[in-house]
């Protein structure tokens, strides 16, 4: 089975602040790290190709130094990389992302099967993998928990949609989202990461895309645009208590008296 | 891409200093700007010399003014509607006042039909039903193929979508094919005379909400999540229920339901009057039994922020915030949460809002009309203490 994964890395903590009485965006310090909903697609998809045998391939989009998850990915056991890094594709919305990871897709042998983590930290979307799927033509599964081959070359899975629990089974090749809480990703092996320093990444640019039409990707590929950006709205009725215990626990005891909460 | 002018440009360096994501630095007195740039436009608007430019190409508005209304998707599984849906129903009603035009919905499923017929009460003008055996449950495929065959027919300005595990598919797979915009998780609505929606969500994943047009393309779609906006009411039906069979282009080819179970309805957070929230401040997962106490001497059901289900302590539909739940209860107690926007912006709808922290710059005091600053592991014991009958800890002090 060859299956891919979609990983991107995200801020590991919360990156922009904007001073509201100045509107001057302040940088805190980040690590970046793996999205960690991506981990568990990966693990998922690491099981599958355990269970199926075959190919576990990872993409990232993102600035050059994405590359570091990718690494990641293959210290977990995944056998290969493609980083699709590219200044034009910077402003990119969910349209404009999922068409140039579908156009990058499209360079490479085709999958069975292209998994990808609920949402990103960064975004919290989850819009990526039902635009792609769109992108691409095929079926496409979210929220889904459990993944098993089954015959006739398909799926069988589990999906969580909120007040209903369904078992589908999708042909392939298909697109799933990984919605699974349970899953415990494993940890990247020293061993495999030594194994693999000195393994290549295949980098994508958009000169490699087979319809490189720039209208289609970047900011001029965006149908949604960013008009401003301003703070988090302030609640104006605030009042502060910086009182000792005792006297904050007796007047918050209070205040749940004259609510009627209790 | 960002241009700069040579000849403009005094080397001041204000964009350096300004950008969030640290693209833009300055060599030989010029600006130098490197991959991190996410073309947020900042460092355009606070150049003194103006130097600075999106360089966007214009691009040809097309037939903008052939849509006109808004097209809402009504949500039910088996024969139950989804109440976003008429929260999207309400928002729709408030902005066809500003925009003009008529008021659909979109159904789809088997065997429905009274649901859709009971459903014209609250304002539709038409509500156009998909039926079909292979529409009973959701599949993104049939569902997509229904809805965007709807959408073409109509050509609504605006489309809205409850931001449910379904809609969160139906809507960017819908938006996508059609090649159209679509924003997530809106935290608030408006619309211009126009029909231009102006759609507001967090973004840049810090602590900044950005405010998103799509100025091009029709439709404009949003996705809005659960207990943000107001149920629209009824009143006298004047619309009708227009039925369709599904389009024979059929993309969802192949996909078999096997089997649906309904899980046991366990309290949904989302619809507790009563919150008590527990956050990072939490060291032990020990500790997480003494919110549960608190919440059930206060009459509620207790919930976390996203550390807590990442930790494991937790179940994951107990949170609150962008990867988990909008809550909009009468009161909800905050202990020891931060209020990142990330889950400060799933609360703003909450009646009173009381947060507990040791820190008096978090962010959570910014959004409470009651800040405490104090110790979690001090208060909460002290406050279960008094409510389990215990004599006050201190001289009661009347509130006003």
């Amino acid at each position: 089975m060859r299956i891919l994964v979609l990983i991107k890395q995200v801020p590991g903590s919360r990156q922009v602040d904007m001073d509201p009485e100045t509107g001057v965006l302040k940088r805190s310090a980040h690590d970046n790290k793996m999205n960690p909903y991506d981990l568990i697609a990966l693990e998922m998809g690491l099981r599958l190709k355990e269970r199926a045998g075959g190919v576990l391939a990872v993409l990232t989009m993102g600035p050059a130094q994405a590359e570091e998850i990718l690494r990641e990915a293959f210290a977990m056991g995944a056998d290969e990389g493609f980083l699709l890094t590219d200044r034009r594709l910077a402003g990119s919305d969910v349209l404009a992302t999922s068409f140039a990871l579908s156009q990058a897709i499209a360079t490479m042998e085709p999958f069975d099967l292209v998994l990808c983590g609920k949402q990103t930290t960064d975004g919290d979307t989850a819009q990526v993998p039902p635009a792609i799927s769109q992108w691409m033509g095929l079926p496409v599964a979210s929220w889904v928990r459990t993944i098993e081959p089954a015959d006739g070359n398909t799926l069988r899975m589990t999906q969580d949609l909120g007040s209903v629990i369904y078992t589908v089974r999708l042909p392939l090749p298909c697109v799933i989202s990984v919605d699974s809480d349970a899953l415990q990703p494993r940890l990247p092996s020293y061993k495999l990461h030594k194994q693999t320093r000195g393994r290549a990444v295949r980098v994508i640019t958009a000169d490699d895309f087979p319809d490189n039409d720039a209208s289609k990707y970047g900011l001029e590929g965006s149908p949604t645009k960013v008009e401003r950006i301003f703070p988090p709205p302030r609640n104006e009725q605030s009042e502060m208590w910086n009182d000792p215990a005792e006297l904050a626990s007796e007047k918050l005891y209070s205040m749940l008296t004259d609510l009627k909460i209790v | 891409m960002l241009i700069i002018s040579k000849s403009l440009c005094n080397g001041c360096g204000s964009c350096a200093d300004v950008c969030p994501f640290g693209a833009v630095s300055i060599e030989n007195g010029f600006p130098l700007v490197n991959d991190g740039c996410k073309l947020c436009g900042i460092c355009v608007k606070s150049c003194p010399c103006q130097a600075m430019d999106m360089a966007e190409k214009p691009v040809k508005a097309g037939d903008l003014k052939d849509y006109r209304g808004i097209l809402v998707f009504l949500e039910q599984e088996g024969g139950v509607l989804h109440p976003v849906s008429l929260e999207m129903t309400g928002k729709a009603r408030e902005l066809l006042k500003t925009c003009g035009g008529g008021l659909y919905g979109f159904m789809a499923g088997d065997g429905v039909g009274p649901l859709a017929d009971e459903l014209l009460r609250y304002g539709f003008d038409s509500i156009e039903l998909y039926e079909d055996e292979s529409m009973r449950h959701f599949t993104a495929g049939a569902y997509t193929d229904a809805f965007t065959d709807c959408v073409s027919r109509l050509t609504p300005a605006i489309v809205l979508v409850g931001a449910t595990p379904p809609g969160r598919c139906l809507a960017p797979a819908a938006a996508t094919r059609l090649r159209t915009g679509v924003t997530a998780d809106c935290t608030s609505l408006a619309v211009d005379s126009k029909g231009g929606l102006v759609q507001t969500r967090p973004a840049f994943g810090g602590n900044i909400m950005a405010q998103i047009i799509t100025p091009n393309t029709r439709p404009q779609f949003a996705t809005v999540r659960y207990k943000v906006m107001d149920s629209a009411l009824p009143e006298t039906p004047h619309g009708v229920v227009r039925r369709h069979a599904p389009p024979s282009a059929r993309r969802g080819a192949g996909l078999i339901v096997e089997d649906v179970r309904r899980p046991e309805k366990s309290e949904s957070i989302c619809d507790a009057k009563v919150i008590v929230a527990a956050g990072r401040g939490f060291s032990e997962k020990k500790d997480v039994d003494m919110v549960k106490r608190l919440a059930g001497l206060l009459g509620g059901t207790y919930a976390v922020s996203r550390p807590l289900v990442e930790a494991g302590w937790v179940e994951q539909h107990r949170q609150i915030g962008l990867s988990g739940r909008n809550v909009k209860p009468d009161f909800i107690l905050t202990l020891g949460i931060s209020g990142a926007v990330q889950f400060s912006s799933a609360i703003t709808g909450a009646g009173k809002i009381v947060a507990i922290d040791k820190n008096p710059e978090a962010d959570i005091f910014k959004v409470a009309h009651t800040g405490i600053v104090g110790d979690i592991y001090e208060i909460v014991p002290k406050l279960i203490a008094r409510l389990e009958g215990g004599e006050p800890a201190h001289e009661a002090v009347k509130l006003a």
